[in-house]
């Protein structure tokens, strides 16, 4: 059963955050094994591994990131595992000049800048994504990804960055 | 496991026919432990006949046989001071090497050569004791408690732990609650148990912030509610640092007074504990007054001690901006910002002090949540859990898994398996592979924490899958698969797919680590880790280059004579120097400038020797020794 069948919702790149928690703490409800406390050790363990599918599918698709990458693999796109080098000169290109852009930047303020508009990306890349897979553009999908595999790296990085800068600040 | 034969099942009576066993919550604390009860979704503290419900997490086992636990056990603290023992949870699953010393000594005695790569054990009484057991004394009291003021046996429980507990400690504390004849309904993790017991769901949607800092451990959680749903976010924490800690400073700070005025102590466990006590007691008056005092009596000599709160919020200062930083990266873990809170709940005795208070409220820009007892919340949110897994309820806790698991890969890689803040019960699996022709065996190695390198988080578990039929490098698959349960308790399972070779086993974990690995260990985030860590190391060479300064400062008003004013002058400057490198922010000046000062101060040492004085050992000799203990 793959994550969005587990949790009754239609397999979609989209999805309303407050409707996906909706159905997860409805179906956790039922199976949390709190609420098999005292019962049958078979009841238990059926209990628990329903809620630990839950709670991995909850986690794979409550991230608009995660849930695209996942979205992407049920639709047959093979992504390269993490942590292979960039094969895609564009996205090597920008991906060393922000580097170097966070590299020099000193403050916490042009930091934040770095990070924001790393998110920005992100957002205007997932938006893309839609009419990317209706299109059923498998090489741009995928390419598409690769680059908001890096560029939510990117914001990781600089978000820890700026939380140093705070901190000496501090 | 012999543990479990200490207690045969027999002893525990049975309940009445017809009578629904009753369950209690329990706050097993590392200085308080509060034992619980809820009807229909009341909960209240179990007191004893004094109406106290706070039992001091002590244990005292007199010469004269028997067990004591809590008033009783500390008042026997000055008569049999190595029969008694206070805040054991500090040392729930940990090895030798993470215990703290005051003076250079030891508020224990470790029993020789355990702790190396298990769980450290006490010497008490003669008889070596683990942890496990001895916080199953507290255990049983807190039963009997229970028992007694509901005329009923009490046979099953919710216990709380740190949400910072990692795998072997809170395996530990289930171990102990066995011990104690005890069925766990479950684990609750302290700061969750807390939002329960305001019971923040009703009427109260949001984001809301638990902020507990007790005797020996900070948590820092973030939950959203909303009716019924207690999800936790994030959570961070340090699981070796709170109210204990500054009981040592304060307890450093007599001591070294007293040698600066010339009373030659002899500092052993038993002196240690003494200054613990009085220290505890000045740091509570502290709160609700500006300056306090207090009398320590060692080997028959008083000595008079005053402490203002100013004085004392500048030592523990360090400690407070270690715990706001860890508040800050679990809001960033959650995506959050401080402004997204709705309010923050303050639970533990520490978060008494009005620094605390202050500083909190700052953070997080909104008014702190306090109108429960923070040393009884804790106990009350588990009584409410106990009642609602045996008699059923509406609430549901969504708990994390506090810090990431993985396992060891080529090169001492950690491969992340189940990342922190992973929503339990969970059920991860990766697939690996073999790195030879004809491999037979792979080695797997389980550890828990935030690094890179296996070397720096904590190995949890090693085992083998062997009997893996001969392939080409590459080929076989190997499925390994961790599953944390709802109590945060991991078991990892390995399996060779191609011909199904399964191996599975209880992670069982090894506890050898040294007190540098645990303090590696227990940052966050991988990116923040190497700041963290400077922090930490810096907090603790400002401490030990204090310490040094008081003990100087103690040898040159008694001895000062032995110095001719040319070495006294370069000592002077040396001292000066070291004053000023405390003040900045660069550990490695901080630690250079104490090791020329200690190297200056040796013959000024040596001659307080020669002339005979036995207690210049207590001067700077003590700081280089404690230095190596430390090491």
């Amino acid at each position: 059963m793959d994550h969005f069948a587990r949790l009754g919702l239609p397999a979609a790149l989209d999805l309303e955050p407050a409707a996906l928690d909706r159905v997860y703490f409805a179906l956790q409800r039922q199976w949390h094994p709190d609420r098999f406390v005292g019962r049958p050790p078979e009841e238990r363990s059926k209990a628990s591994s329903e809620a630990a599918a839950l709670n991995d599918a909850y986690r794979t698709l409550k991230d608009p990131l995660s849930r695209a990458f996942y979205f992407a693999n049920l639709k047959g796109i093979e992504m390269p595992t993490d942590g292979k080098t960039i094969d895609d000169p564009d996205l090597l290109m920008e991906a060393m000049e922000a580097r170097e852009a966070l590299h020099d930047a000193e403050t916490a303020q042009a930091v934040e800048a770095l990070a924001a508009q790393a998110r920005q990306d992100i957002q205007c890349a997932l938006g893309s994504l839609g009419s990317l897979f209706l299109a059923n553009d498998g090489a741009v999908i995928r390419k598409t990804l690769l680059r908001l595999r890096y560029l939510d790296k990117f914001a990781e990085e600089a978000r820890a960055r700026h939380t140093n800068l705070e901190r000496v600040k501090a | 496991m012999s543990l479990l034969e200490i207690h045969e099942p027999g002893e525990t009576p049975l309940p009445h026919a017809g009578e629904a066993p009753l369950a209690v919550g329990i706050d097993l604390g590392t200085t308080n432990s509060v034992v619980a009860i809820a009807r229909d979704g009341v909960p209240a503290a179990l007191h004893d006949e004094t109406g106290k419900s706070l039992v001091p997490s002590v244990v005292a086992y007199p010469a004269a046989g028997g067990v004591l636990v809590g008033d009783d056990a500390r008042t026997l603290t000055a008569a049999e001071p190595r029969n008694v023992v206070a805040s054991i949870k500090r040392l729930m699953g940990r090895g030798a090497a993470d215990l703290h010393t005051v003076g250079g000594v030891l508020p224990y005695e470790i029993e020789p050569g355990s702790g190396q790569t298990d769980m450290v054990k006490l010497r008490i009484g003669g008889k070596p004791r683990s942890p496990v057991e001895i916080s199953a004394e507290i255990l049983k009291a807190l039963r009997a408690r229970a028992e007694s003021a509901l005329e009923k046996p009490v046979e099953r429980a919710v216990i709380t732990v740190p949400a910072y507990f990692d795998d072997a400690a809170r395996t530990a504390t289930r171990d102990a609650a066995r011990v104690a004849g005890l069925e766990v309904l479950r684990l609750v993790n302290e700061p969750t148990a807390a939002a329960l017991a305001y019971g923040l769901d009703k009427g109260s949607e949001g984001l809301y912030a638990v902020y507990d800092l007790g005797g020996g451990t900070f948590d820092f959680s973030l939950l959203r509610l909303e009716k019924g749903v207690f999800q936790v976010l994030a959570t961070g924490g340090d699981t070796a640092l709170g109210g204990d800690d500054f009981d040592r400073l304060i307890a450093e700070r007599m001591l070294a007074d007293r040698k600066r005025d010339g009373l030659a102590d002899q500092v052993d466990e038993g002196a240690v504990k003494s200054a613990l006590a009085l220290a505890r007691q000045m740091k509570e008056q502290l709160s609700d007054r500006d300056k306090t005092s207090g009398r320590l009596e060692l080997s028959g000599t008083p000595s008079f001690h005053t402490l203002a709160r100013d004085e004392f919020e500048a030592m523990i200062e360090p400690f407070i901006a270690r715990t706001l930083d860890i508040a800050r990266n679990v809001l960033v873990d959650a995506g959050m910002g401080a402004g997204d809170v709705q309010g923050v709940v303050l639970v533990g005795g520490s978060t008494r002090l009005p620094l605390v208070r202050a500083q909190v409220a700052a953070m997080i820009g909104k008014p702190a949540l306090t109108d429960i007892d923070p040393d009884e919340v804790v106990a009350l949110g588990a009584a409410l859990q106990a009642e609602a897994l045996t008699g059923g309820s509406d609430t549901l806790l969504l708990d994390v898994t506090p810090l990431s698991l993985g396992l060891e890969t080529m090169g001492g890689i950690v491969e992340k398996i189940v990342p922190r803040n992973t929503p339990i019960p969970v059920q991860l699996a990766q697939e690996f592979t073999t790195y030879q022709d004809g491999q037979n065996a792979m080695a797997i190695q389980v550890v828990q924490g935030e690094r890179e390198m296996v070397a720096d988080c904590r190995s949890l578990a090693r085992f083998e899958l062997s009997g893996i039929p001969p392939m080409v490098a590459g080929a076989a698959r190997i499925r390994v698969t961790f599953a944390v349960d709802a109590d945060g308790l991991l078991t990892v399972s390995a399996e060779e797919r191609t011909t199904g070779v399964a191996q599975r086993i209880e992670v069982k974990p090894s506890y050898g680590l040294s007190h540098d690995d645990m303090a590696d260990m227990l940052y966050d985030s991988l990116d923040n880790a190497e700041a963290d860590v400077n922090l930490r190391l810096l907090t603790e060479a400002r401490v030990e280059a204090n310490r040094t300064l008081l003990a100087l400062d103690a040898a040159l008003a008694k001895d000062g004579a032995l110095l001719e004013p040319a070495e006294r002058a370069e000592l002077d400057g040396a001292r000066e120097r070291l004053q000023q490198t405390v003040a900045a922010d660069s550990r490695d000046e901080i630690n250079a400038a104490a090791e020329a000062l200690e190297t200056l101060s040796k013959p000024f040492a040596e001659r307080r020797m020669d002339r005979g004085i036995r207690e210049a050992l207590s001067g700077l000799s003590v700081s280089e020794l404690e230095s190596r203990v430390g090491e």
